[in-house]
């Protein structure tokens, strides 16, 4: 009962989740503290800060490190096959049948007119990204990351892992002293 | 070596995706692209169904790449290779990491990456308009780039509902 419940409780907050693992965050908040009451607020929000601490897909750690907590191993391979496994399937199936037509004229169309989507769908992630540095790091500093990152990259042909890697190592190292105070500020705002 | 290359593309990708599964999709595009796996057209198609349908975009990519690549194994792994390395971590170092939860560090290491990320990101939107205006001309691209935009972020219109709507356009006119 207790596997079923782990399952439903991720199987649910998955398929109603759409626009990736970070916005199914509330839902799973829902499910798994208000629902089933597996942990309490503090709780929740202890392993979404620790989920963030590490790089990856955040919803996935957070099913597999609930559903061990609830359900031992079990628990945990349960939790993260209900919450990626039922749309894995879909996107294979759809995609092979859409490749297995490819050559038909209509479905070229269907191919042709998907791109600008596309397009839109990522111009509009770019601009959230740019927010959330903006909101952190202020638009000169976010400005001079974008220009140096986008000579580095496209002009260079660096590739991003070096640059990822050198700015993780950088957020690491640098000292903390002066940060605190801001920081701790924008927490309690 | 086809395995293990999926295994490393995917593994590479994820553990430098700091801020979650968007922030990976660069990353992975970058892999799979450059190895040939699948075109720019192919990724985008992908992402587009990806982005339709709901759940984690990261391991919706990583399944179906990983199948068209290797077959149902090759799936796995680029599932595996997508989810395991960091939920390891988390279940096994859970003492420390709590320990740093709040720290200053953590808090900059996803904001210091969060530019390199937008721009990897503009890159790949950019490359999808310049193929869209190469492939269906200026005046069906500016429509349907137009059209999607409002009702994506005006309308708040459901992605799956533009998708189909996309789909249902091109195959009848384009």
């Amino acid at each position: 009962m207790k596997q079923l419940n782990i399952f439903i409780a991720f199987f649910r907050s998955s398929m109603l989740g759409y626009g990736g693992g970070p916005s199914t965050i509330p839902l799973v908040h829902k499910e798994v503290v208000e629902r089933f009451k597996w942990m309490t607020d503090e709780e929740f929000g202890d392993v979404l800060a620790i989920g963030n601490t590490l790089p990856g897909p955040i919803n996935t750690k957070m099913a597999g490190y609930i559903g061990f907590k609830v359900g031992g191993k079990i628990g945990m391979i349960n939790a993260t096959i209900a919450t990626i496994l039922p749309t894995i399937i879909l996107m294979v199936v759809l995609l092979t049948t859409l490749v297995t037509f490819k050559d038909l004229k209509w479905v070229q169309g269907m191919t042709k007119a998907i791109v600008p989507v596309v397009g839109v769908m990522l111009g509009v992630l770019t601009w959230q990204f740019i927010e959330a540095s903006v909101k952190g790091l202020k638009w000169p500093f976010t400005i001079g990351h974008i220009l140096v990152g986008i000579v580095l990259m496209q002009y260079f042909h660096i590739h991003p892992g070096f640059i990822i890697g050198g700015l993780l190592l950088y957020a690491v190292v640098k000292p903390t002293k002066s940060v605190e105070g801001k920081k701790s500020k924008g927490l309690s705002a | 070596m086809v395995y293990w290359n999926i295994f490393w593309a995917f593994f590479v990708a994820n553990i430098l995706g700091y801020g979650g599964g968007p922030a990976t999709i660069p990353l992975i595009q970058k892999e799979v692209v450059t190895r040939g796996w699948l075109t720019h057209q192919e990724f985008n198609e992908a992402l587009a169904m990806g982005n339709s349908l709901p759940g984690p975009i990261a391991t919706k990519m990583a399944g179906y790449i990983g199948f068209h690549e290797g077959g149902i194994l090759g799936s796995f792994l680029a599932v595996f290779a997508t989810v395991a390395p960091s939920l390891i971590l988390m279940l096994t170092l859970m003492g420390i990491l709590y320990k740093y939860r709040h720290s200053i560090q953590v808090k900059r290491m996803t904001l210091y990456v969060k530019p390199t990320i937008a721009v990897l990101l503009g890159v790949m939107a950019y490359n999808s308009f310049h193929d869209s205006y190469s492939q269906i001309g200026i005046g069906q691209f500016l429509f349907l780039g137009v059209i999607s935009y409002i009702l994506m972020e005006k309308v708040k219109l459901h992605p799956a509902f533009i998708v189909i709507g996309a789909l249902l356009y091109g195959g009848l006119n384009l």
